[in-house]
Formats: structure tokens, sequence, C-alpha cells
């Protein structure tokens, strides 16, 4: 079985500050990770392996020093790793995103399962898994929190919805995104790390896929930021004391009305 | 290819710029900013941030497409089990400004089985038409036939403006349609308005975990599609006996076909469960102390007839199922109310929670980040204070 697993890079949002003078982001020694998200993918896509045998490809689209996401991923037992990186990706949102893995996955070829993790965290939007899906026109489950089954041809999968869960059947080849509820990732292995560290992931441009120049980066991007603002931040309000009774007493006074 | 460049002449070296830059690209040399091509992602802060227009930023230029056959606000209504979800009664209350800043029709689109009587009802929330198709193999969800069918109506109809709610259902189909129709489509959005002018959808959202808000738009392309979380924009009003035009749409069977294979669909939690469609949550965090607190945050939040949340820290304890784990990794939520029992308010919790209308933090350290955040702070022992609240709300309410 041959499964990709897309992954982004992200800063770490534990350290993603805002500077309290300048009312801007700190970015200066701010650590990029693999999206959380992600982390649950490449573990599914290792224990599909270990399941049924095969490879996994480890996929991702960014600036250069991204190639450190796919070494880890290595390190967490993804067989190779591909870096899409070129400046004609610049500005992509996430219709040019989805566009220029889809063609990397179409390089690619030969595939069983496309796994992604349901959303990166620096952008949230869970759009680019089922964007990337759109275009190679297969089949998708998303929120998906269990592979209850799976064989060459179908799986059958739980997807997690606002209830409860869906319980669907897919032919392969699909494309999964992944909630956290599906494995808890494991640590990397000693013999993962001396992997990851003599690992050379493939390097592909825009001029290795075959793509419309024109729907690559900001020019395929049919979205456009046109303002960045602070948010006003929250300000602490009150602190209420007393007894137990007392405060309660305060506090419902306060809500009454306005929120109860 | 798109580029990026400082006009030199009009620089003023303010650096506004560099503080806008998300992404620290750009600094300043000789009182000019530079930009650093390997860190810019052509993101567009800095054009957005620069008062004297000296950042162009441009797109390898195309014919500017004629739009003007694009006409209408839609409106997704999701359904599940024939019941329309309110999410999609917020959108039409959204969706009836816009339309009316744009001097157009709100429409909304209801796709399922058997739901000819509820497409009748969608004129008393605001819709002047309501596009209907009815098909045994719509009256769940399934991503084929909703993307075919969806892609379908809005190629023949032409809308200029699509919403849909950010739900499990929602992102899934409106990303793969948009994707099909080369649509442009922004996540999450807490703010929308038009540009009367351009007649642009100008669509605002989080982005960095909240910590910046951008505004985005779609120049080039129709529809311009916005999915908008749970709770961020308020109901349309009922008018009763409001009436919407019925446009009923038939397709051909194989447009209904479906790749997958829905076999059972499975509820786990009551509705008072679903915490992202609660007006008030009680959530408890490490500071609950053990599982078997938890029952006191369950009274309270029957009392206030809200739901149960929690921090990652409780769920990762088993304290607590993650379907109701509030942050980062979990769910973000918008209630009225919000009660953060024992929680210190990691950054990536108040990712999830920060937007409340009214946040009551209980906690026993002073210092907790949560009381930073926090309308009313109350310095305690949960324990003792949630109990006491139960007991005041059930007076309060006569219950």
């Amino acid at each position: 079985m041959n499964i990709i697993v897309c992954i982004k890079q992200v800063p770490n949002t534990t350290d993603v500050r805002i500077d309290p003078v300048t009312n801007t982001l700190i970015r200066d020694g701010v650590e990029s990770v693999i999206n959380p998200f992600d982390a649950y993918a490449i573990e599914e896509a290792v224990r599909l392996k270990e399941r049924c045998g095969g490879k996994v490809t480890a996929l991702t689209m960014g600036p250069p020093q991204a190639e450190n996401a796919l070494k880890e991923a290595i390190s967490l037992g993804c067989d190779e790793g591909i870096l899409v990186s070129d400046r004609k990706f610049a500005g992509s949102d996430t219709w040019a995103t989805s566009y220029t893995l889809a063609a990397a996955i179409k390089k690619i070829g030969d595939y069983d399962v496309i796994l992604c993790g349901k959303q990166a965290s620096d952008g949230d939007t869970a759009q680019v898994g089922p964007g990337i899906s759109a275009h190679l026109d297969i089949p998708q489950v998303t929120y998906v929190k269990k592979i209850r089954e799976i064989d060459e041809k179908t799986a059958k999968v739980e997807r997690m919805t606002e209830e409860g869960y869906d319980v669907v059947e897919t032919p392969l080849p699909c494309l999964l995104t992944v909630v956290k509820e599906i494995n808890t990732p494991r640590m990397p292995s000693l013999k993962g790390l001396m992997r990851a560290k003599a690992a050379k992931p493939l390097k592909w441009t825009a001029d290795d896929l075959e793509a419309d120049p024109a729907a690559l980066g900001l020019d395929g991007s049919p979205t456009r930021v046109v303002k960045i603002f602070t948010p006003e931040t929250r300000k602490g309000g009150e602190l209420i004391s007393g007894s137990s009774a007392e405060v309660a007493k305060e506090l419902a006074e306060l809500l009454k009305g306005e929120v109860i | 290819m798109a580029s990026i460049k400082i006009l030199l002449d009009k620089c003023t070296g303010c650096t506004l710029c560099v503080k806008a830059c998300p992404f620290g690209a750009i600094h300043m040399a000789d009182r000019k900013a530079v930009i650093d091509m390997a860190k810019c992602t052509l993101c567009g802060a800095c054009a957005a941030a620069c008062k004297f227009s000296a950042i162009e930023l441009a797109k390898a230029g195309g014919p500017k497409k004629d739009l003007s056959a694009y006409k209408d606000v839609w409106v997704f209504c999701e359904q599940k089990k024939g019941v329309v979800q309110s999410i999609s009664f917020e959108l039409l209350g959204e969706g009836r400004k816009l339309a009316d800043k744009l001097g157009v029709k709100l429409a909304a689109v209801l796709l399922g089985g058997g739901m000819e009587e509820v497409a009748e009802k969608l004129g008393e929330r605001g819709a002047d038409k309501v596009y209907l198709v009815d098909h045994p193999a719509l009256k769940a969800y399934q991503d084929d036939p909703y993307t075919e069918v969806l892609v379908k109506l809005a190629e023949e109809y032409k809308p200029e403006v699509i919403l849909c709610g950010a739900t499990t259902i929602g992102r899934s189909l409106v990303s793969r349609v948009a994707i099909k129709i080369g649509a442009g489509l922004t996540a999450d959005c807490t703010e929308l308005d038009i540009d009367p002018k351009e007649r642009l959808l100008l669509q605002t959202r989080p982005a960095f975990g909240g910590n910046i808000m951008a505004t985005i738009i779609t120049p080039n392309h129709r529809p311009q599609m916005a999915t908008v979380r749970h709770k961020v924009m308020k109901e349309a009003p009922v008018q009763p006996g409001r009436q919407a035009e019925i446009v009923s749409k038939t397709y051909p069977e194989e447009t209904f076909a479906s790749r997958t294979r829905l076999l059972d669909i499975v509820e786990e939690i009551g509705a008072t469960v679903n915490i992202s469609e609660a007006d008030i949550i009680v959530a408890g965090g490490r500071g609950m102390g053990g599982k078997e607190n938890f029952p006191l945050l369950e009274e309270l939040a029957k009392v206030l007839n809200g739901a149960v949340g929690a921090s990652r820290s409780a769920v990762d304890a088993d304290w607590i199922p993650y379907s109701h784990q509030v942050g980062q990794t979990g769910k973000t939520v918008v209630p009225k109310l919000y009660i953060a029992c024992g929680i210190s308010g990691q950054i990536q919790h108040l990712i999830g929670m920060q937007s409340s209308k009214v946040i009551v933090a209980i906690n026993k350290d002073p210092d907790a980040p949560i009381f930073k955040v926090a309308t009313y702070g109350i310095v305690g022992d949960v324990s003792e204070i949630v109990p006491a609240l139960t007991r005041e709300f059930k007076r309060v309410l006569n219950k």
C-alpha cells in the first residue's frame, strides 16, 4: 500500500507572542514545528504501513527550511520525504496550495491513501485536504477518527460529526483528513533519528510539476489579503471576592439579564 | 509571476510594514524598507499596512474578467434529519444584510429528501428565493452528490456570494465546491461586509490563533465564498407569513451518485453536550482535581441549560471525552457565557474560547493567565465555589 501524508511546517503557537509595545507578532526565535494535527496523520500513515505493508511518503510545500519537517516525519517512520518549494508558490491561498500539492501527488503517481491533518494550526482553514481531493477528483472522508477496516480496494472509517460519528465506506484511492482522536503519536525511535539524519528529501520546483504557471502562487489564488490588524485584546475585568455564597450571589446579580 | 517591490520614492521609512509583516521578512536599510524574499510569502499584509502606497504587490495581469453575470447572495442551509441547523438561520440573518447592501436577492439553498415543507418556511427567515434539490440520496450528507449538486446550481444561477457554516459538513463541502468552480473561499469569517463600489465581499477572519485579524477579498473570481462559525452572527428573526419563491430543481440520476457509502450514523452525545452549539459552557481543567469532581460542573451546566467543556489536560487525564475539549486541538467556541473552572488559561485554550461574550474564571491561583481574559474573576477553590454557584443560579432561575 502506497501512502502519502501531507504535512505543513508551522510556527509553534505556544511561542507566538504579541509585542506589548508595538502590538505586533514576535517571530524572532519562534520555533517551527510540524502542524500538531499532521502528527496524527503521520502516525496513522505509519500504522497503515505496519498493518498492510507498503511505503509512506511525506509531502510538504514550503520554504527550503520545511525540509526539517520532512526529516522529522522520517524519524517518526515515514520512508521518504518530498519538498515542493519555489518562489513561484509564494502567496498561495488554499486554492493554489491544494492545486500545487495535487500536482506533486500526480507526479508521485502511484498511491492508495492520502492522509492529511484536519487543519493547520496557523491558518485553521481545513480547506487544503478537501481541496487536494477535489483537484485529484478522488473520494474524500474528512475528520476521520478511526480506520476500522482497510484493504487494497476499500476502507471503512469513522468520520467525526458534531453529534457523534458516521461510518463511511470509501473506495481507494482516497483522501482522509484525521482528527486527534485517531491515535497517540509515538516518539521518534533512535533508528528513526539516525535515518532522518542521513535522509535527503527530494526537492521539486514548479518546473518539476505538470502545472499551469497561472494557477500557482499569488497568481493562482482567488483570494487576497487587503488588511491586517491586531484585534482588540481582551482586558481582564473585575475580581469578585468574599465567601462562596457571597461571590455566587454577586456573580448571579452581574450575569442576570445580560446572559442568563 | 507575481511580484512585490518597495517604491523607494514613496517609502518614508516609517517602519509600519516591518511591524505588519507576520513573517519577519522586512527590515530597514538606509531608512527604506527592504524585503527578504526568502521569507516573504506575498501575503500582502505590508501593502495593506503602508499608508504611502509604497509597496506594490502585483499579480501577473490576466485580463479582468467580466463578473457582471454573477448576482444574489446564497446561504447553504445545512439540514440534519430534515431539520435546518441553527447556523443556517444565523447565516440568513447575515446574508440578508449583505444582499440589501448589494441590492440583490437572498437565496437559501436546501438539499435533502422530503424537504418541501421545510423549504416553504425559509421565507420566514428572510430568504427571497429557495433553491431546493430534493432527492433521497441527499437525505444525509455525502461529499460527492452534495458537491455535484451545489456545483451545478452555482454554475447555472451564478451567485456572487455563497455563505456556509464552518461545520464538519460545511467545511468539507465548500472546500471541494470552491476548487471545482474556481471560486475564492475564506474560512471562519468573524465579520462580513460589502465594498459597495467594487461589489466586493470583505471577509475578516482571525489568523495565527487569533493573534492577528486579516481582511480578505476575492477580486477577480466569482462566487465569493465564505464559511462562518457557529454563534458568530445573529440569527434571522422569524417573520410569520413571509414567503419565498421556491425554485425546485431536478437533475439526472447520475448527479446523485456517490463513491463513498454512508453505512451508519451514530449519535454519541445529546444536544446539551454539543459545545459548539451551546450558549453557556461550564468548563473544567486540571484544577478540578479529578474525574470525581466533574459532576459538579454537570450540575451547574444543567441549571444554566449549558454544556460541559474541558481543557486539554482534563481530557488527557481521561476525566472527560475529547468531544468536550475546547482549544487549539479541540473545538473553538463562542458562547454567551463561558465559566472556566480550574483552568489556568494556556494560550492553546484561550485560542478556543477568548471570543466568548462573557468569561467567568474560577481559579485558586490569582496569577493564572485566565484572569487576564476574564470578565469576572473569582479566586478560590472550585469545589466550594461551583456548588455555591449552582445553588444560587437555581434560586435565581427558580429551578
